[in-house]
């Protein structure tokens, strides 16, 4: 009997794969071409591309960057060769204009600073990814920065040195320590530097103050506005007791900010005139009213529209009715009707000769609009939390507003995110519209660049440009409403 | 609450209206800039450069209101309104005069409660058709595909034309001229349809504006100018007058070359009037004896202005036609200064 059994010895090697499931042509065959229709697709989608860009790259690809009208485009296109391209020259003589409209040219690095500061005031907001001492740092590299460009004299120089030595000792001190240990000392309680958030509320007042200047003083006065009301509140709550106090606060408040901010910041800027260049509403245009329409409405609709969400949930009939009234009415308008009712009915109810700014109208159409999307979106937050949330907020012994801040809202809010950034990226899109009641946006700008004579009958190379501008800045909100999510996200997906 | 805060707010308006109307010109001088509404952009009548600065042909009648008024044509604050928020900016005191090639209608005239000033440019529309279609006249567009802009007078014009030549069309509605342009070239339309100085103006911006006619026929009459509000006729008066003072300034051969030299004094009566060395037609206007020379030398005299922005050496191209002086066969003619 032989031994036809064969026992290997050795252990064989793994072999590569073949050839065809691995690297380029791998992948090629696994995604691009994996049966038949989808090779058809495939060869389909390849044609339709290239079609698409063999003739959009030699228009685009046009030596026409420093023409300066239509024509003297044509004739470098044709010097070149090429039968059709496009006229960059426009793009070349007006995007200062399209950035900044009518903004005074020596005053436009205070928007470049107010939008650079709304970064840094954003940062601990949005992100939770720097330390404090980062965020410090940044800030007094920035204003260190904005010293080099703008000021002079001696003032600049006491300042920039003062930045400089800020910047050295913040320096240091995120260098001598491990982010680490860092953590452990703040946990064995070691003095911190403020939270940076002051500076992001101090930034609400820094902005309107840099856009549109004048006083220093307004600014001041307005945000004191708030420590009068909360004087007035704890003064008052003992005696009156909360509800009451809280009331009076918000009078009293007001009271400060119609008839009494004015006169004191005049008188405080008789006293010690310092201030800016005031900038007309009117010489806003291009992108900056756009993003200076958009950013505002943005922040101040989000808490609007919480609250509105909030009541319309409310178990008080009036504060429900009203909530409910409030959001069908805006929401069953255009905002197309909304702008026209700040551009014309205001303007006629209002005296004669009252200077109510448009742009300033045309925000809080904008907030109240988006606030009323806002709270439909947040609502839907709300219907998707278990109903055992709200049970275990009020086993817990917590009142209202605690139940909101510390369970029902961080829950509902992280649901609604791609609902909210939607929103807020539509509203962004749609202050487009005030083209239309006149003001000069990017698009009501093309249409006056358009009626230079030099530029008459060009349209793709600004809509393009514009387009451009519009998706770096949609696409920016984008991203970012996925990166919050993800950080948000607790499930265990 | 609501209704309390509107009736309270008319009651206000009412309250304030009438201060408010009365002295214009105390309202100017004391702002020290003339707010002034021109189109967002109109070819040749006004548009903003690089710089920002407008041009243009009405923006000129702003800058020599300004002149005329506050002594600095640049004192103006443009004001950019689109032809649905012109009125209500007029009407409710956001601008002190609008200068956007306006057309002067009897309900805008007397319903709106407005004054037109007068004419700063006669327009009519007219028809544009490619060379290739061989058409020569208006009375060949029989079932022609016409661009037109929605909403606007010349709309009804060509519905009235097409109906008392016993013609027909199929309209092309499109919104803004930027979309007729593209409309046009790319064939959706035989014919575009327009006001003539903005036919003009679009076939300049061709690649080949050889190969486009604009027709003979002009089916409508649209006088453009400035107006004001009704209710302050000293402030209407003295816009009049300062226009009027351009057309006469040409009238009289006064420019902005040899305005110095006539200042000097001249044989003209009216000529010396008008510049103020004689007379004081500056004093009745409540304005200083200077008041038109400084109008004339903001944008020199109105062939001066036409010929900058609109005229036959600009790209757009306008011949003087009706708007030439009623001596050289237009239908110009200011009042006398006297």
């Amino acid at each position: 009997m032989t031994d036809l059994s064969y026992v290997r010895t050795e252990m064989l090697s793994e072999r590569d794969p073949p050839l065809s499931t691995t690297g380029v042509i791998g992948w090629i065959r696994e995604n691009l071409f994996n049966g038949l229709s989808n090779s058809v697709l495939t060869l389909a989608s390849l044609a339709f591309i290239y079609w698409v860009l063999s003739h959009f790259i030699p228009w685009f690809w046009s030596p026409t960057w420093n023409g300066t009208s239509l024509g003297q485009c044509r004739e470098m296109i044709g010097a070149a060769g090429k039968e059709s391209g496009a006229c960059w020259g426009v793009i070349n003589e007006r995007w200062p204009q399209m950035l900044f409209g009518f903004y005074p040219v020596e005053e436009r690095w205070r928007p470049i600073l107010a939008f650079v500061l709304m970064f840094v005031a954003l940062i601990p907001v949005l992100f939770n990814m720097i330390s404090r001492r980062w965020n410090w740092f940044l800030l007094a590299l920035v204003l260190f920065v904005t010293t080099l460009f703008v000021a002079s004299g001696w003032l600049a120089v006491v300042a920039q040195v003062l930045l400089v030595v800020a910047m050295i000792w913040i320096g240091r001190l995120i260098l001598v320590t491990k982010v680490s240990d860092r953590a452990d000392e703040i946990k064995a309680g070691a003095r911190r530097l403020p939270n940076p958030l002051m500076f992001s509320a101090a930034f609400v007042f820094i902005m309107p103050w840099l856009l549109w200047g004048g006083t220093v003083w307004a600014p001041i006065a307005t945000a004191f506005g708030f420590v009068v009301g909360w004087g007035a509140f704890r003064v008052l709550a003992p005696v009156a007791g909360s509800l009451v106090a809280m009331i009076l606060g918000v009078v009293a408040a007001v009271v400060w900010w119609l008839f009494l901010v004015g006169p004191v910041a005049a008188g405080l800027h008789g006293l010690l005139p310092v201030g800016l260049e005031p900038v007309q509403s009117r010489n806003f245009g291009g992108l900056l009213l756009s993003v200076t329409i958009g950013v505002v409405a943005i922040s101040v609709s989000l808490p609007l529209g919480i609250v509105l969400a909030l009541g319309r949930q409310s178990d008080l009939m009036l504060v429900k009715w009203m909530s409910v009234g409030f959001i069908e009415f805006i929401r069953g308008v255009p905002l197309i009707t909304l702008l026209f009712v700040a551009s014309f009915l205001l303007n006629v109810f209002m005296p004669p000769g009252t200077n109510f700014d448009i742009i300033l109208r045309v925000i809080i159409m904008a907030t109240l609009f988006s606030a009323a999307y806002i709270a439909e979106v947040v609502r839907g937050g709300l219907a998707a939390l278990p109903k055992g949330q709200y049970e275990a907020a009020d086993a817990l012994g917590l009142d209202y507003w605690k139940a909101q801040r510390l369970i029902i809202m961080p829950q509902a809010l992280k649901i609604s995110i791609p609902g909210i950034v939607s929103v807020f990226i539509g509203l962004f899109k749609d202050t487009t519209l005030v083209s239309i009641i006149g003001l000069l946006d990017p698009i009501g700008l093309s249409n006056s660049i358009r009626a230079d004579v030099a530029w008459n009958g060009i349209v793709w190379e600004l809509y393009g440009f514009i387009a451009f501008l519009f998706f770096i800045i949609t696409f920016l909100m984008s991203r970012y409403s996925m990166y919050l999510e993800r950080r948000l996200r607790t499930d265990h997906r | 609450m609501k209704r309390t805060v509107i009736l309270g707010a008319l009651m206000a308006a009412g309250f304030s209206a009438g201060a408010a109307s009365a002295a214009t010109l105390d309202d100017v001088k004391a702002r020290g800039k003339l707010n002034c509404g021109v189109a967002t952009g109109v070819p040749g009548f006004a548009s903003p450069d690089a710089s920002g600065e407008w041009q243009g042909f009405d923006v000129s009648v702003c800058r020599a209101v300004a002149a005329a008024t506050l002594g600095d044509p640049m004192a103006v604050e443009f004001v950019p309104t689109t032809g649905k928020t012109r009125f209500t900016a007029l009407a409710s005191g956001e601008i002190d005069m609008l200068a956007r090639n306006t057309t002067w209608t009897f309900s805008r005239d007397v319903d709106l409660k407005f004054d037109f000033i007068g004419v700063n440019y006669y327009d009519g529309q007219g028809y544009m058709v490619p060379k290739e279609l061989g058409v020569s006249s208006a009375k060949e567009l029989d079932g022609a595909t016409i661009c037109i802009q929605t909403g606007t007078t010349t709309e009804l014009n060509l519905a009235d034309y097409f109906r008392v030549n016993g013609m027909s069309y199929e309209p092309v509605p499109i919104e803004t001229n930027a979309e007729a342009q593209q409309q046009y070239l790319a064939g959706a339309c035989d014919v575009y349809t327009t006001d003539a100085s903005g036919l003009a103006a679009t076939r300049a911006t061709f690649e080949d504006p050889t190969a486009h006619v604009i027709l003979p026929e002009i089916i409508s009459k649209e006088p453009l100018g400035p107006l004001v509000r009704h209710g302050d006729n000293d402030w209407a008066d003295i816009v009049r007058w300062s226009l009027n003072a351009l057309i006469a300034a040409e009238e009289y051969g006064v420019t902005s070359a040899n305005i110095d030299e006539l200042l000097k004094g001249t044989d003209n009566p009216e000529i010396n009037r008008l510049l103020g060395t004689e007379g004081n037609l500056g004093e009745m206007l409540g304005l200083d004896a200077e008041w038109a020379v400084r109008a004339i030398k903001a944008n020199g005299n109105y062939g001066e202005i036409f010929a900058r922005h609109i005229g036959e050496d600009t790209p757009i191209g306008l011949a003087r036609g009706l708007n030439a002086q009623y001596r050289d066969g237009g239908i110009l003619y200011a009042p006398p200064f006297r």
